[in-house]
């Protein structure tokens, strides 16, 4: 059972992963639900133009949104420098930066999924609300968004397991800096590169499925619950 | 209660002016295509008439020349819709308050045991709506709307996606309405024999116009 013994630095990759996934999808949620809504419920000029911006990365090789992520928010890119500037904050080569990026990849897959139960919700359980004295915010975050659970679950499960798997734009914005850049695709990736590297990228690899499928198991577990309680 | 309300919808145009009593059942009456959704969704607040004027108990909704538009939430139009439409993921209990608890105390002159006691709802409270029969979801739909104590009760075809049993399960306790709580209520529906049954004065739609204005001529109320 040594074999399965994980070393310091790959418990490391695989505590940096978790929390930068997490950290990814905490930040995208908000943004991507409130995308989704744009998307679903409001027509003006140029919405394509926005669908597309959204879907980008989806398209684009990782590597070409890591590249742009340097630019724009490196510590001499026009938002970066101010980051810094104002907030103090640098995400270059930190696991912020990490998060931001995963952020990224995995949004148009969390939009995508949000976006899908928002058309599922009928306007005319908002319409009924409304009438019973309740504002357009409150019809949102009592009826629109409990109504939007399976899409909000399915896609931040998407947005985690995609940002557990995160490596192009990852190791190109904020390179591969063990125990804090390095996640676990990363460190997978470092293991292959050095002799004697095999049983600790084995490891790793089996440790990417068990991460990957506990997560799609809750998501399910979860959707059927919601689903159950919908049903009555 | 008064209506006078002018919209184009595409090629439709609905032109409708009524008056109806300030207690007991308004019917609007008139075949598919009349207009009859649209006049409702107007007075609800959910679609901007092009001009016109809505007034309930005095209470301006709608004044165009003066450029009043309340918005649904602040109408105090209780709506009972065709389909019921109570909110899947709560009990029918939170159905039931999910209005009277935005409804403030101080205005509140239906209370919650009397509603659960007039609509026979008392055993279903700790059910979901997906559980229950097509007559039971209406009947808490009711409950749901009388308990925003509302200047008037809108109500959109409730019984015209139930079967002949079920409609003669709901229809009593629709005419009890008018009598328990003084509350004016609008009917809406093209089934004759419901508004000889509710209605003491009806208005009949068609083609986006108003046809013809009837006082009792069923001798029902």
């Amino acid at each position: 059972m040594a074999f399965l013994h994980l070393t310091p630095a790959e418990l490391a990759a695989l505590r940096l992963s978790l929390w930068v996934s997490s950290w990814a999808v905490a930040v995208s949620l908000p943004a991507g639900i409130l995308t989704a809504w744009v998307l679903a419920r409001t027509h003006f000029r140029g919405k394509n133009l926005l669908v597309g911006l959204v879907h980008l990365p989806l398209v684009l090789p990782p590597v070409v949104i890591g590249y742009l992520l340097l630019v724009l928010m490196g510590r001499n890119g026009p938002i970066g420098s101010l980051l810094e500037r104002y907030l103090g904050v640098v995400v270059a080569f930190d696991w912020k930066g990490a998060a931001l990026a995963a952020a990224v990849m995995a949004f148009p897959l969390m939009v995508r999924a949000v976006r899908l139960s928002l058309e599922n919700v009928d306007p005319g359980l908002e319409a009924a609300a409304r009438t019973l004295g309740a504002g357009p915010f409150r019809v949102f975050f009592t009826v629109t968004l409990p109504l939007m659970t399976p899409g909000i679950i399915t896609g931040a499960i998407l947005a985690f397991a995609r940002s557990l798997g995160e490596f192009g734009a990852t190791i190109t914005f904020v390179s591969n800096i063990p125990g804090r850049t390095q996640t676990l695709p990363l460190a997978l990736y470092s293991l292959t590169q050095v002799p004697d590297g095999e049983s600790g990228a084995m490891r790793l690899c089996l440790l990417s499925v068990l991460v990957a499928m506990a997560a799609l198991v809750g998501s399910e577990v979860l959707s059927r619950r919601f689903a159950a309680l919908v049903r009555g | 209660m008064r209506i006078d309300v002018r919209r184009k919808q595409g090629d439709f145009q609905v032109t409708v002016a009524f008056k109806g009593a300030s207690t007991g059942v308004t019917a609007l009456f008139g075949p598919s295509g009349a207009g009859k959704t649209s006049v409702v969704q107007m007075v609800a607040g959910l679609v901007k008439p092009d001009a016109g004027l809505i007034t309930v108990n005095g209470l301006c909704l709608f004044d165009s020349a003066r450029g009043i538009d309340l918005p649904p939430e602040r109408r105090r139009v209780g709506c009972v819709f065709q389909d019921g439409r109570l909110f899947p993921h709560l009990s029918v209990r939170a159905n039931l308050v999910y209005g009277m608890r935005r409804t403030p105390p101080h205005r509140r002159f239906v209370t919650f045991d009397a509603v659960v006691a007039l609509l026979g709802i008392g055993h279903l409270l700790q059910r979901r709506p997906a559980g229950l029969s097509g007559g039971e979801k209406q009947r808490v739909a009711i409950g749901r709307a009388l308990l925003t104590s509302p200047a008037l009760l809108l109500m959109d075809e409730p019984l015209a996606s139930l079967d002949a049993a079920r409609k003669a399960e709901v229809l009593p306790f629709i005419q009890r309405l008018g009598r328990e709580f003084a509350i004016p209520i609008l009917y809406v529906s093209h089934a004759l024999d419901e508004i000889a049954q509710l209605a003491a004065r009806m208005v009949v739609l068609g083609g986006g116009r108003v046809q013809a204005i009837s006082d009792p001529v069923f001798g029902a109320g």
